[in-house]
């Protein structure tokens, strides 16, 4: 049994009280100590998917409407709204992607990462100070015994976002929800949050989710990868299978969208077309009106399955052939 | 924050200066010379002469008013025309009042306004929003006065619960069981004041649930109340505490319509008494404990605000 398995997971989102399917039946499972790359344009419901799992939906007009989502063996959809909190910020936490916006500018660094501690164990304000000076240390702040007291305002995006990490490792989680988190961050200091994540993840243990629109950051630090479009995981496996024999022509796109630096190039590469919207009807693959080899079939029916290489798996009907 | 409250209170001597010379120079700003005005119609030539000289009208203005600013740091605000006392225990008689009113009104405001706009926040959407919202609505669009006369009939004249007119003093008989002429006028001063923290209240914590950091606070797993409060309220307060500036500026007008419903010895009537009998001095008077009191009220209001948010003190 793996630590998460997500299975058929249904979401939709109200609009004017007509449910728009957002997510459309997707699964995967994620082990201890393993990392799993969650990869798409935005839209294509890969955050919807996260706060899903977390359990951050409730009072938003997204609804899980089918499938289901076992933690540790529990159904977390069949929990009460308190059950769920327990396990909130404890077993599980997040890491969003906003480091400037995600921590509340009125309380200390410090307070805030106490006030975590202290919802879910029972341990001494002086206890869980010390603690959180800790976690600072661990999450490299310089003079974490001082930045303790530190305002949010007083801190760059990166500090802020291992000040994230550090409230988010605070109760020992077993998984860690990373949402794009280090979208908003300098690419030197992305490197330094990735390893810093990758180097907690080797002394803890933890599994985790990192949901990321770049493939680079995915490359770099996923054990496997599921590709999504419009809701669906349109490829998925291991990040060596993956990367070797890219089989669905989106990620193909999405590969060669990012520009390589020692080319001159006129232009970037793009994947033509735009993301569907959200009422759009489409029949077939959905990626059939940006595909480049989209055929008669890519129209007329939906792709199952193809496994090309132990599991790695692509809905396309000509996986063979984009991948050799 | 030491360092910021200085540097606020350096600040306000300019502006106290600047206030003080627009109330000096306000008496003449009265059409015509000032000694005849206050001696009225019947006044010879001599007695506007000699008047003229005592209040040193003939000096050059600069002059004037730097004897007027001297006098009035010391206390002395001048004489009242219509009582022939000094301006100062002619307000003092009515601060009794008006500062009661005020703090009565203060809480009325606070124990009203923040729970509604604290429970219509968190029930946005739901019936008992749509009720507060539209309750508040319709109390700041009501006119004082009408709601004075209104809340007399029913309370005073229907039920007899509370006395519909005047306020004995505190040390008078029946101590603060006096306090009950007070309900109904802060009651009617309060309820605009009130409907507008509501919604103030109400439309900030909205605004502030939708930002970032409440979703952290989620994610850790807290109590739905708690995110609510500790998170959202609190943030909240930063702009509801600015507002309370505002409130009181509206209060002191208000209060002028309030007491002369409800017939209260305070600086309100006062003011309004004094127009009809020209009596400047007073007015002179009011005018500058007002402005004073302003600005101390937005000095205080400013210090809460720089408290609330740490991002203000540090800049």
């Amino acid at each position: 049994m793996a630590l998460l398995e997500v299975e058929n997971l249904h979401i939709a989102v109200s609009v004017g009280g007509v449910l728009q399917p957002v997510v459309r039946g997707i699964s995967f499972t994620v082990d201890d100590n393993e990392t799993l790359g969650i990869v798409g344009e935005s839209g294509c419901g890969k955050s919807m998917t996260s706060l899903a799992i977390m359990g951050l939906l409730e009072g938003t007009p997204v609804r899980i409407t089918d499938g289901s989502i076992r933690y540790d063996g529990t159904e977390l959809l069949q929990l009460s709204s308190k059950q769920r909190r327990a396990i909130m910020g404890n077993r599980m936490a997040m890491i969003f992607q906003e480091p400037m916006t995600s921590l509340n500018p009125v309380y200390r660094i410090g307070d805030q990462i106490i006030e975590s501690l202290r919802q879910h164990k029972s341990i001494s304000k002086k206890a869980a100070r010390a603690r959180a000076i800790e976690l600072l240390d661990l999450v490299r702040i310089p003079n974490p015994s001082e930045r303790v007291d530190s305002f949010p305002h007083q801190m760059s995006g990166g500090q802020r976002q291992r000040v994230m990490i550090a409230m988010a490792l605070s109760c020992d989680p077993k998984l860690l929800i990373a949402d794009e988190p280090t979208t908003a961050l300098d690419v030197t200091v992305q490197k330094e949050v990735l390893e810093l994540m990758s180097d907690l993840q080797e002394r803890t243990g933890t599994a985790i989710i990192i949901i990321s629109h770049d493939l680079g950051v995915i490359a770099e630090t996923c054990d496997k990868v599921s590709v999504m479009y419009r809701g669906k995981i349109v490829e998925a496996g291991t990040t060596e299978n993956l990367f070797e024999r890219l089989a669905h022509p989106y990620t193909r796109g999405l590969l060669n969208s990012i520009p390589v630096v020692d080319h001159d190039v006129e232009w970037l590469e793009a994947i033509p077309g735009r993301v569907p919207t959200l009422g759009e009807e489409l029949s077939g693959c959905a990626f059939h009106p940006r595909c480049p080899i989209a055929t008669g079939l890519c129209i007329a029916k939906t792709p199952g399955d193809t496994y090309i290489a132990g599991n790695h798996a692509v809905k396309c009907h000509y996986a063979d052939q984009v991948a050799s | 924050m030491l360092a910021y409250t200085a540097k606020r209170l350096l600040t306000l001597i300019p502006t106290l200066l600047a206030a003080s010379a627009l109330v000096f120079l306000f008496v003449h700003l009265i059409p015509g010379d000032p000694a005849s005005i206050l001696l009225g119609d019947t006044a010879t030539a001599e007695e506007v002469a000699q008047l003229t000289r005592e209040m040193g009208l003939d000096q050059p203005l600069w002059v004037q008013y730097f004897v007027w600013l001297g006098n009035v740091l010391q206390g002395d605000l001048g004489t009242s025309v219509f009582f022939k006392t000094p301006v100062l225990s002619v307000i003092a008689a009515g601060a009794e009042t008006s500062i009661l009113l005020a703090c009565m009104t203060m809480v009325w405001i606070v124990l009203i306004g923040v729970p509604i706009g604290v429970l219509s926040a968190t029930m946005h959407g739901k019936w008992v929003d749509q009720v507060t919202s539209g309750g508040a609505m319709l109390a700041a669009s009501i006119p004082t006065f009408w709601l004075g006369l209104y809340l007399i009939f029913i309370f005073s004249v229907g039920l007899g619960w509370f006395p519909s007119s005047g306020f004995p003093s505190l040390s008078d008989d029946g101590g603060l069981a006096n306090l009950r002429y007070l309900v109904l006028p802060s009651l009617t001063l309060a309820a605009p004041n009130a409907a507008l923290i509501i919604r103030l209240v109400r439309a900030s914590m909205l605004d502030v649930a939708r930002e970032d950091h409440v979703r952290t606070a989620r994610a850790k797993g807290l109590h739905p109340a708690n995110v609510a409060i500790k998170h959202v309220f609190r943030n909240a307060l930063i702009a509801v505490a600015a507002a309370f500036g505002f409130t009181f500026a509206a209060l002191i007008s208000e209060a002028v319509v309030t007491e002369t419903v409800f017939s209260l010895p305070g600086i309100g009537r006062l003011v309004v008494q004094s127009i009809l009998r020209r009596d400047y001095p007073v007015i002179q008077g009011v005018i500058l404990v007002i402005v004073v009191l302003y600005m101390v009220i937005n000095l205080l209001v400013d210090l809460a605000y720089a408290r609330l948010d740490p991002r203000v003190s540090l800049k």
